[in-house]
């Protein structure tokens, strides 16, 4: 991945006292971004609020849009007119983002969507926190399509990954979604942003070359292909429907083959350089708790009571959400007795773990409706049931 | 480690979240300490009582939420019914003196009480009760520096009005100090 140093205009250096969802918007404006399309919804209104103060001084656009469907298009939009972009919303946001969601995927545009959790279905608990849109990121479109996921669990981390979330955008040219939470983008902590010079950033990369040589796709399972930047004088076609290198209609059995492997590969086949995991103690473990998000952190403070109980017990943090570390999980499941995935929804990721895991240890799922964290009591309990 | 649970409350537009979020930038920017700070947000925290917690720790805070405050800053009557029952034995109740009606004698808890209402009024206006109570806080509870509260003011104040409010935090701080002598209490 080609990186080059942040902006500073951008960069708000320093240390802060800001809570998950302004570092969102810190995070995407350290990282380039410069266009910003969304319509306010809690848990998330912070960030849009944050970046349209900032947007002035740092010369981006902002635009309130009369609704999430319009958000995303716009998205879609700026990305090919050359522009780092993001929106932020949460589940019920989220869910009208889907159908262009799909069509970003399809056609290859990078753009960052923070989804600030809260409980659901539908409406549901506008002010209260869940995680319960772990599946929709990745199912939500129809078809076949791969997405790249991230959760942070602090207000840092916002910041942190919002960056990194840019640079993934940009170099596989997909929607990289943030996966957070009511708790984390409304709790307040210490984010220490770096000088611009500490920030790396992958830039836009946009064709330049001969005209009869221009492609805006280029189907071989791998990231780093340049766009094509609307108005730059070369022929250009973006279309949702199944095409070419050079953007235009091929509907084939052939071509879809080209495409689908591509959309699938780019992610899951370089999953290894994708995937982030934060591990402690998991070898020699009995039991793994394998957890993300703000439920991360209420699972340290159970797995530091049973070890003091004298149970061997580690802590696997999925900082990437999608691609799923299949592969890790496989290795630890034919090492431990039990795999215990607590998060706030009826259980979701645990599927992913069970899946991985094919019946080679037991996994435990602590599930909850939402509205909360969990009591850290209920994730010690279920560790203790696991080593039985 | 020492960990520290802190309930700011009163009603909207006392700048209780303000109180909360100046005493957290203190604490994790200038005293090299851990701070966690969530505030309510449902409709409860629009237009009557009004809350914002405090994690403080010497390490890095996982559980954001408090289980038990172990200080209740309580600025209006609403706030202290809703909230001095769930502070231990011990525990730290300040009131706004002439908001707050006591509901007892409160034996068990270390009761300080202050007139931050009419500190504030007397400088001026009444938009500064919320930092002559964290003067005061700051006086008699042993969690945050006067120093820090101060370097955590500007961003979080208008800077028209920073100066005032130093006033004010000062004359909180000062009124603190005086009741812990009165206490026969140390400052910290």
């Amino acid at each position: 991945m080609k990186t080059v140093t942040a902006d500073p205009k951008g960069v708000d250096s320093g240390p802060h006292f800001m809570d998950g969802d302004h570092a969102l918007a810190e995070g995407a404006l350290a990282a380039g971004c410069r266009f910003f399309a969304g319509y306010p919804i809690t848990p998330s209104t912070e960030t849009a609020e944050r970046f349209a103060e900032r947007a002035p001084e740092v010369g981006a656009l902002f635009i309130q849009m009369e609704d999430e469907l319009a958000s995303i298009a716009a998205l879609i939009g700026a990305a090919w007119a050359g522009q780092k972009c993001m929106t932020v919303t949460c589940g019920p946001g989220f869910s009208l983002m889907v159908e262009n969601l799909g069509l970003a995927a399809m056609t290859e545009t990078p753009m960052v969507i923070a989804n600030v959790q809260r409980g659901g279905p539908s409406t549901g608990l506008p002010t209260l926190t869940a995680q319960q849109d772990m599946m929709q990121a990745k199912w939500g479109p129809h078809g076949d399509n791969a997405i790249i996921a991230l959760s942070p669990d602090s207000p840092q981390e916002c910041f942190d990954l919002t960056v990194e979330a840019f640079n993934l955008s940009e170099y596989y040219r997909v929607p990289v979604i943030i996966l957070t939470d009511e708790t984390v983008g409304h709790m307040h902590e210490k984010v220490v942003i770096p000088p611009a010079d500490q920030i790396k950033v992958v830039p836009r990369n946009n064709y330049s070359g001969p005209k009869e040589d221009c492609r805006p796709y280029k189907f071989d399972s791998q990231g780093g292909h340049p766009m094509v930047r609307a108005g730059d004088g070369y022929n250009f076609h973006i279309t949702g429907l199944t095409h070419n290198e050079k953007g235009y209609p091929v509907m084939t059995v052939e071509q879809s083959k080209k495409v689908v492997t591509h959309l699938m590969e780019k992610i899951n086949g370089n999953a290894d350089d994708i995937i982030r995991l934060d591990e402690d103690q998991v070898d020699g473990a009995d039991v793994v708790v394998v957890s993300y998000g703000i439920t991360s952190r209420i699972a340290v403070k159970a797995i530091q009571d049973a070890r003091k109980e004298g149970i061997k017990v580690g802590s696997l943090r999925l900082i990437t959400i999608w691609p799923f570390c299949e592969k890790r999980i496989r290795e630890i499941s034919a090492k431990v007795k039990a795999i215990v995935v607590p998060e706030i929804n009826y259980g979701q990721m645990v599927l992913e773990v069970e899946r991985s895991a094919a019946g080679r240890c037991k996994v435990i799922s602590v599930n909850h409706c939402g509205g909360a964290v969990h009591d850290p009591q209920v994730i010690l309990d279920a560790i203790r049931k696991a080593i039985q | 480690m020492s960990t520290q649970e802190i309930r700011f409350s009163g009603f909207g537009g006392q700048g209780i979240i303000r109180c909360a979020l100046i005493t957290g930038k203190a604490l994790a920017l200038y005293d090299d300490k851990f701070a966690t700070m969530t505030q309510s947000f449902g409709p409860e925290a629009r237009g009557s009582a009004c809350a914002a917690q405090l994690v403080v720790s010497d390490e890095r805070v996982l559980y954001p939420y408090i289980t038990q405050p172990g200080i209740l800053l309580a600025l209006s009557q609403e706030a202290y019914d809703k909230y001095y029952s769930e502070l231990p034995k011990g525990g730290t109740l300040i009131v706004e003196q002439e908001l707050v009606k006591l509901r007892g004698e409160h034996p068990d808890l270390r009761l300080m009480r202050v007139p931050a209402t009419r500190y504030a009024e007397e400088l001026g206006n009444r938009l500064f009760t919320n930092l002559v109570a964290l003067g005061f806080f700051t006086a008699v509870t042993n969690v945050v520096t006067a120093d820090a509260m101060k370097k955590a003011l500007p961003g979080l104040v208008p800077e028209r009005f920073l100066k005032i409010n130093i006033k004010a935090f000062d004359k909180g701080y000062e009124h603190g100090l005086q009741m812990m002598s009165q206490n026969g209490e140390a400052a910290s």
